[in-house]
């Protein structure tokens, strides 16, 4: 176990060095000087100068890269212009929201796509195995704005059940929160859900049709038992790694849907970053997700090593 | 003595590879009603100057938000544009994001993971590790950060969605290549004498050509969407040019009192990608040798 953790995390280790290179020559992609780009519509030479002297632009590039980097490992991301706070400061303000969204997103996702996948490997070819195949094409063609429009127009405007946009702290008022954040949760989970919903009914067809799963019948077991017990648990582990890399689809889709129901996260800090010109925040904000997704794959990887009794043997 | 004629049976047509394929795609009723959907699209942006009811950029403040009515079929926007027009003018940039930035994902993708695949090495661990640094960027974060970095319009929104798309394509022929090119007709091919560019484009790339379609086929559904998010949130298309995407922004502030506004646009993102799912969930179905 410890032989293939060690391996594991000296495999990212390049990935990461490469993710600070990209990330650090997005700034290179400005056209003209970056301290112009930079500077917004003034143009002032004071705030010019500034940057020019703030970033090294006059120094060659490996330098400039590696002033970038020994910041970035010091917990420097740099500062917000229009906000005139440290990034990172500002991701930690951000993240908790989009994290609870994320959350129930996923919690959504896990309940829909995992039963509609059981529900339709168990009844292949029938009318509810149709019934989820086009669930599923539903959930990946929708565009989640565009299901997030439809849904305040039903629920907010026509009905008046949930609140269209904003958002409460859970602390504040939990009843409140959950009103808020139902509809964005749902607008993101259905994409997952979908992914999910194609991976578990391929694993469970897979499995259903194993000799161990045979014996189980063979045996007289009851058919839930047979299901729930002996072939979930098994069709299940692959579904562990896919959660995590759809962890990483969650925070892009967090983006729009943020935009959509005005939820004051993530999402909402990088496209506001990106129409304010404050790069250093759009930067930032790539940075610690990418950052996030490799842990979470590691994580996925070290539990699907735990978990899976075939990798150990 | 008469020579007795034994009639010989004609032998079967061999067909090729690419025949079957096709014949297996034709079978699959998913897949026919994808074509017809994409054809349906591509047939509406060709011909959108000529079956467009009005001009999608003419406004009439006599026509604000009106409901669909015999005019106006998809009723009229915020500054009494013709939302049918402006539909149907939207399916150029649309389309034309899907197959420009999947494109460009091919024609710098492929390459490169045909070099990490064949060449291996020094090369290929260079190559691998850059493409997994991208893959851990989420697609839309890093398409938005670099249409951000290059400045909002369509042209720009097509070339950082085609670079967010490109490491997929990568690692797809990189992937394949390793699998080819240990089969026998390529050490054949290497024992007569081909150079290795030759083995590489002549015998490894029409090998794998088809699960390249199959991916980019589901691309150009993945690109499309990200096209309208990135004009949803005003990196894209730029106004007063019509796309669905900054269709729907718009839409979102009259959702109470122009609801129409957001149906249009939004159905014929999901009719688009849908076809593309459609046609590339069956594309992969026929290409599968297993289902042969």
């Amino acid at each position: 176990m410890l032989n293939f953790l060690l391996k594991r995390i000296a495999a990212i280790i390049p990935t990461l060095f490469f993710v600070s290179v990209l990330i650090f020559g997005l700034q290179q992609l400005l056209p003209g000087d970056p301290a112009i780009a930079m500077a917004g519509e003034e143009r002032d030479p004071n705030v010019i100068a500034y940057l020019r002297g703030k970033f090294h632009l006059d120094d060659p590039l490996p330098v400039r890269y590696w002033y970038w980097v020994s910041g970035v490992f010091h917990g420097d991301l740099g500062d917000s212009v229009r906000i005139q706070k440290p990034v990172v400061e500002l991701i930690g303000e951000k993240l908790p929201v989009t994290i609870e969204l994320a959350v129930l997103a996923m919690t959504i996702a896990l309940t829909i796509g995992i039963s509609a996948g059981i529900v339709s490997a168990v009844l292949k070819d029938t009318k509810w195995d149709y019934a989820a195949n086009i669930f599923a094409l539903w959930g990946l063609s929708t565009p989640n704005f565009w299901l997030g429009i439809l849904l305040i127009l039903l629920f907010a405007v026509k009905l008046g059940w949930l609140p269209a946009s904003g958002y409460v702290s859970p602390f504040e008022d939990l009843k409140a929160n959950l009103a808020a954040m139902i509809m964005p949760a749902f607008v993101l989970g259905n994409a997952i859900a979908a992914v999910l919903m194609r991976h578990t009914r391929s694993a469970m067809l897979q499995v259903l049709s194993s000799d161990y799963v045979r014996t189980a019948r063979a045996k007289g077991l009851d058919e839930r038992v047979v299901v729930l017990r002996h072939a979930l648990r098994n069709a299940l582990i692959p579904i562990v790694t896919l959660g995590a890399l759809q962890f990483g689809e969650l925070l892009g889709g967090a983006v729009l849907t943020e935009q959509v129901f005005s939820i004051p996260g993530f999402g909402k800090l990088i496209v506001d970053a990106v129409f304010n010109r404050d790069y250093s925040v759009v930067q930032g904000v790539v940075l610690f997700t990418a950052t996030a997704y490799i842990t979470l794959n590691l994580l996925a990887d070290i539990a699907y090593f735990a978990i899976n009794p075939r990798m150990r043997a | 003595m008469a020579a007795i004629a034994i009639p010989v049976p004609a032998a079967p047509r061999e067909l090729t590879p690419a025949r079957r394929a096709l014949k297996r795609l034709a079978r699959r009723r998913g897949a026919m009603a994808g074509l017809a959907l994409v054809a349906f699209f591509v047939a509406i942006a060709l011909l959108a100057p000529w079956i467009s009811p009005y001009d999608p950029l003419a406004t009439s403040w006599s026509a604000v938000r009106k409901a669909p009515s015999m005019a106006h079929w998809f009723g009229t926007d915020d500054i009494g544009r013709d939302v049918l027009a402006r539909v149907v003018w939207g399916a150029r940039a649309s389309l034309l994001a899907g197959l420009v930035s999947v494109g460009i994902a091919l024609c710098v993708g492929v390459p490169i993971g045909l070099a990490a695949g064949y060449v291996g090495g020094w090369t290929d661990m260079l190559i691998s590790r850059v493409t997994d640094a991208m893959l851990a960027c989420p697609f839309l974060i890093l398409a938005i950060a670099l249409a951000a970095f290059l400045g909002p319009s369509l042209t720009n929104a097509m070339i950082a969605i085609g670079i967010a798309a490109t490491p997929i394509f990568i690692r797809l022929t990189r992937g394949q290549v390793l699998a080819v090119k240990v089969e026998d007709y390529i050490e054949a091919a290497r024992a007569v004498g081909n150079s290795h560019l030759r083995i590489a484009l002549r015998h490894v790339l029409p090998n794998i050509v088809a699960p390249l379609i199959v991916q980019a086929t589901l691309a150009i559904a993945a690109a499309v969407i990200a096209e309208a998010s990135l004009s949803f949130l005003g990196l894209g298309q730029q106004p007063p040019a019509p796309s669905w995407g900054s269709m729907l922004n718009i839409a979102k502030n009259y959702v109470e009192n122009a609801p129409w506004m957001a149906v249009w646009p939004g159905m014929s993102i999901f009719l688009l990608v849908l076809s593309f799912n459609l046609l590339g969930d069956g594309l992969r179905d026929a290409l599968d040798p297993r289902h042969g």
